[in-house]
C-alpha cells in the first residue's frame, strides 16, 4: 500500500505578530511548523501503514525552508519526503496549488507506485480554507471524505475502506472505495515520537527535490500568483470582541439569584418583559 | 538499540557543543551531536556578547553570513548606589575596524546558524532527542547514551558532555559533582523592544555600533552579582544574577531583582516604552579555576559550563565553551589518527592542551577571585559602591564648603565604614587575587 501526505509548512501563529501599520502578517523570523491539522492526518497514515504495511510519501509545496518540515515528517516514521520547489509555484492561492500538488502526486505514482489513499489535513492554519484537499482529490479524480474521525476498517483485497466522518449533528458511517483522498479532522489521535531508527534516518535522509519541470508541470500558467483567480483585496486585523467576562459574587446568595440579579442590572427591560410575560400564564 | 557505532557522541548543542562537532566533522570523524532542544539555540540562553577570535578559529568567514547584532565600540562599567551610578566608560574609533573584536547576539538565531555550519561539514544532528544516561561498561568505561526515544540506544568511543552548567549526565554518573551553589550564578534576563532609531538615539550609538554596560553595586543588595545591558539591533538585553547560595541566604526574588535594576534612575530612560517580548533565567558557572571538575575519563571528556569553564570576572563563558570544544575535538581526532583507544590516559590530552591555552591560563589568574568576591561580598556589593558615590557628590557638588574640609569628609566616610586596616586588607586582598 502507498499512501501520500501533503503537509504544509505554516508559521507559527502562537508567534506571529501583525504589522500594526500595513496589518499583513509579519512572516520574517517567526518560526515555522507543520501545520497541527496535517499532523493527524499524517499519524492517521502512518498508523495504517504500520497496521497493513506499504509505504508513506510526506508531500509539501513550498520554499527550499520547507526541507524542515519535511525531514520532521521523516523523524515521526514517514518513509519518504518529496518537496516541491520552484518560485513559479509562488503566490499561489488554492487553485493554483491543488493544480501544483495534483500534478506531484501523478508523478510520485509514476516514481514510486500509485498511491491507494491521499491524506491532508481539515485545512491549515494560516489559509483556513479547508479546500485543498478536496481540490486534489478533484482532480485526481479520487473519491473523497472529508472531516474523518476515525477510519475504522480498511480492506486492501476488496479495495474498500470504511471511516467515520463527522458532520452537523452526528457521526456518519462512509464505506468507499480506494484509491480515495481523505481529509482528517483535528483531535482524532496523537502524533508518534518517532524512535531513533526513524529520526537517525531523518537526520541524515535527503529530500526529495522538484521543480515545476521535475514534478511534470506542463502549463506553467497554472501556476503559483499567474494560475490563481483569487485577488487578495485588502488585508486587516478583527476587532477585538468589546464584550468582557464579569466576576460574580456568590458570597452572599446562591448562584442561580446572583447570576439574575447580575443580567437583570444590564438589562432592565428584560425584568419588566418576563414579569408581562409570566403575569399572562 | 542502534547497531551502528560513532567515532564520537556530542552531548548539547550550546556553544560548546557546536564547536566540538564542528571540528570532528571537519576532521573527518563520524559523529552524532543530540539536542533537547527543538534547534540548536532553542533552549540557550547567554546576554549575549560573542568573541570574534574564538569564532574565527572555528568558521573564518563567520561574518559573511552570520546573525550579528552589532559590533561593540563602547564598554561602560557602572558602580551603582541607589539613586547614582559613577562610571568608567571607554569608547573607541578603533572598533569601528574591518573586523570587530566582539559583537552583541542573540542565541536563538546565532546558534540556529551555528548548527547549520555543523550540519555542512558533515556531522549528524538529531534535536528533540534528550540523553537520559551515560552507557558504562563493566568496568566504568564510558561506551555510548541512552535517549528518550524508542531504541535509543548508541555507542560510541568516545562521549563529549556539552550538556551545560547543570548538566545532570555527568553528575548523575558520577564523573564529577554537582555544582554547589556558591560556584553558581542564576541570572534573568528580559528583552526590550524598541524601534533602532531609538536605540541608537539613546545609546549614542550610530549603523551597526554597539555598547555594553556591566553594573555592580547597591542593584545585588548586597549580594555578589551584576548587572548588565546590551544594546542589540531592535532590542535592548537586560539581566542581573547573583550567587545562588546569596539567594539562598538573603531569600531575595531574582524577578525583583530585576525589578529593581530596570527602575533605577539609570536604567529605566533607557528601556522606557519597550516591549518585553522574552524572559530567561540562567546558571552561570562561577566557581572559577578552583571549581573545575575533573575533564576526562574513560571514554569522555567535558567541555564548557558543563566544566564550570567560565571567567566570571571579565564575563567570559562562551569563548571558553567554544575553545574547550574545539581543543577536545583536536585530541580526540589525534588520538584517533594514531588509532588508539579514548582511554582516561589517552585523552588526558586534551587536559594538556587546555593548560596550554588561554582558557586554563586565564582562570588560573583568577583563581582566587570567587572566594575574595563571596568573603567580602557586603563590602563589595553595598559599602564601597555607596562610598564611591558619596564621594563623587561630595566632589561635584558646589556647596562653600572647603576642597580640603570635602576631602577630608570623604576619607573619614571611608575610614568609619572600613578602617584603615580593613581597606588596605581588601586592597591587598584584590590585588593579590587580581595578579
Amino acid at each position: 500500500m502507498h499512501i501520500v501526505v501533503c503537509i504544509k509548512q505554516v508559521p507559527d501563529s502562537a508567534q506571529i505578530r501583525v504589522h500594526p501599520v500595513t496589518n499583513t502578517i509579519m512572516r520574517q523570523g517567526v518560526p515555522t511548523i507543520i501545520n497541527p491539522y496535517d499532523l493527524f492526518a499524517l499519524e492517521a497514515a502512518l498508523a495504517l501503514r504500520d497496521q497493513h504495511g506499504g509505504e508513506v510519501t510526506v508531500l509539501t509545496m513550498g520554499p527550499p525552508s520547507a526541507a524542515d518540515s519535511l525531514r520532521k515528517a521523516l523523524t515521526f516514521g514517514a518513509d519518504r519526503a518529496v518537496l516541491l520547489t520552484d518560485r513559479f509555484f509562488a503566490g499561489a492561492d488554492t487553485l493554483a496549488t491543488t493544480y501544483a500538488l495534483a500534478t506531484a502526486i501523478r508523478k510520485i505514482g509514476e516514481t514510486f507506485g500509485a498511491p491507494d489513499l491521499v491524506f491532508t489535513g481539515k485545512q491549515t492554519i494560516d489559509g483556513d480554507t479547508a479546500q485543498v484537499g478536496p481540490g486534489v482529490a478533484k482532480r485526481l479524480g479520487l473519491l473523497q471524505l472529508t472531516y474523518v474521525a476515525k477510519i475504522s476498517a480498511l480492506d486492501l483485497d476488496n479495495k474498500t475502506i470504511e471511516a467515520e466522518r463527522r458532520s452537523e449533528g452526528g457521526v456518519q458511517i462512509l464505506q468507499t472505495r480506494l484509491p480515495c483522498l481523505i481529509t482528517m479532522l483535528e483531535a482524532t489521535n496523537e502524533i508518534r515520537r518517532g524512535g531513533m531508527a526513524d529520526a537517525l534516518r531523518a537526520a541524515r535522509a535527503e529530500v526529495v527535490t522538484w521543480s515545476a519541470k521535475d514534478a511534470g508541470v506542463e502549463d506553467i500558467t497554472k501556476c503559483g500568483l499567474r494560475g490563481s483567480p483569487t485577488i487578495v483585496k485588502r488585508v486587516f486585523a478583527p476587532q477585538a470582541r468589546a464584550e468582557k467576562a464579569t466576576m460574580v459574587d456568590f458570597s452572599d446568595t446562591p448562584p442561580a439569584d446572583a447570576l439574575i440579579a447580575e443580567l437583570f442590572k444590564r438589562q432592565p427591560k428584560l425584568e419588566t418583559e418576563l414579569a408581562t410575560l409570566a403575569r399572562g400564564y | 538499540m542502534i547497531e551502528e557505532k560513532f567515532d564520537a557522541i556530542v552531548v548539547g548543542a550550546g556553544m560548546a557543543g557546536n564547536a566540538a562537532t564542528l571540528t570532528l566533522a571537519q576532521r573527518g570523524l563520524k559523529v552524532l551531536q543530540l539536542e533537547r532542544g527543538e534547534y540548536s539555540g532553542s533552549k540557550n540562553v547567554q546576554g549575549a556578547i560573542l568573541y570574534a577570535d574564538m569564532l574565527e578559529k572555528l568558521v573564518p568567514d563567520f561574518r559573511e553570513d552570520a546573525p550579528l547584532e552589532r559590533h561593540l565600540v563602547e564598554q561602560r562599567f557602572w558602580m551603582m548606589d541607589d539613586n547614582s551610578h559613577v562610571g568608567l566608560h571607554y569608547r573607541s574609533e578603533e572598533f569601528n575596524e574591518e573586523k570587530p573584536n566582539r559583537y552583541t547576539i542573540i542565541r536563538a538565531q546565532f546558534d540556529k546558524w551555528f548548527s547549520s555550519k555543523v550540519k555542512e561539514a558533515g556531522a549528524t544532528v538529531l534535536c528533540e532527542t534528550t540523553v537520559t544516561e551515560l552507557i558504562q561498561d563493566a568496568y566504568g568505561r564510558v561506551i555510548g547514551v541512552r535517549t528518550d526515544r524508542a531504541g535509543g540506544q548508541i555507542h560510541a568511543d568516545v562521549v563529549v558532555l556539552a550538556e551545560g552548567v547543570n548538566g545532570l549526565l555527568g553528575t548523575r554518573a558520577e564523573l564529577r559533582p554537582r555544582p554547589k551553589p556558591e560556584n553558581v550564578a542564576l541570572a534573568v534576563k528580559e528583552m526590550h523592544f524598541l524601534p533602532r532609531e531609538t536605540i541608537e538615539a539613546r545609546f549614542n550609538l550610530k549603523g551597526d555600533e554597539g555598547v555594553v554596560i556591566e553594573a555592580a553595586g547597591t542593584i545585588s543588595r548586597g549580594m555578589t552579582g551584576m548587572g548588565f545591558i546590551y544594546a542589540n539591533k531592535e532590542c535592548v538585553s537586560l539581566g542581573i544574577g547573583c550567587l545562588v547560595s546569596d539567594f539562598q541566604k538573603t531569600g531575595e526574588t531574582p524577578y525583583g531583582l530585576l525589578e529593581r535594576f530596570k527602575s533605577h534612575p539609570s536604567v529605566a530612560p533607557l528601556i522606557e516604552g519597550s516591549e518585553v517580548k522574552e524572559y530567561a533565567a540562567h546558571l552561570i558557572p562561577e566557581g572559577g579555576f578552583k571549581a573545575i571538575p575533573q575533564l576526562y575519563g574513560e571514554g569522555w571528556v567535558v567541555v564548557g559550563d558543563a566544566a564550570q569553564l567560565n571567567n566570571a570576572i571579565h564575563r567570559e563563558g562562551s569563548n571558553l565553551a567554544m575553545t574547550s570544544g574545539r581543543i577536545a575535538a583536536e585530541a580526540i581526532f589525534q588520538i584517533k589518527s594514531r588509532r588508539e583507544p579514548m582511554t582516561a590516559k589517552n585523552l588526558a590530552l586534551y587536559k594538556a592542551m587546555l593548560d596550554e591555552s588561554f582558557v586554563m591560563k586565564d582562570m588560573k589568574k583568577y583563581k582566587d577571585m570567587p572566594a575574595l568576591m563571596h568573603i567580602n561580598s557586603q563590602n563589595f556589593f553595598l559599602t564601597y559602591p555607596q562610598l564611591v558615590s558619596k564621594a563623587m557628590q561630595n566632589f561635584v557638588r558646589v556647596d562653600g564648603t572647603p576642597k580640603v574640609e570635602k576631602e577630608k569628609r570623604s576619607l573619614r566616610a571611608f575610614v568609619e565604614a572600613r578602617s584603615w586596616l580593613g581597606l588596605f586588607g581588601d586592597a591587598f586582598r584584590i590585588a593579590r587575587a587580581w595578579r
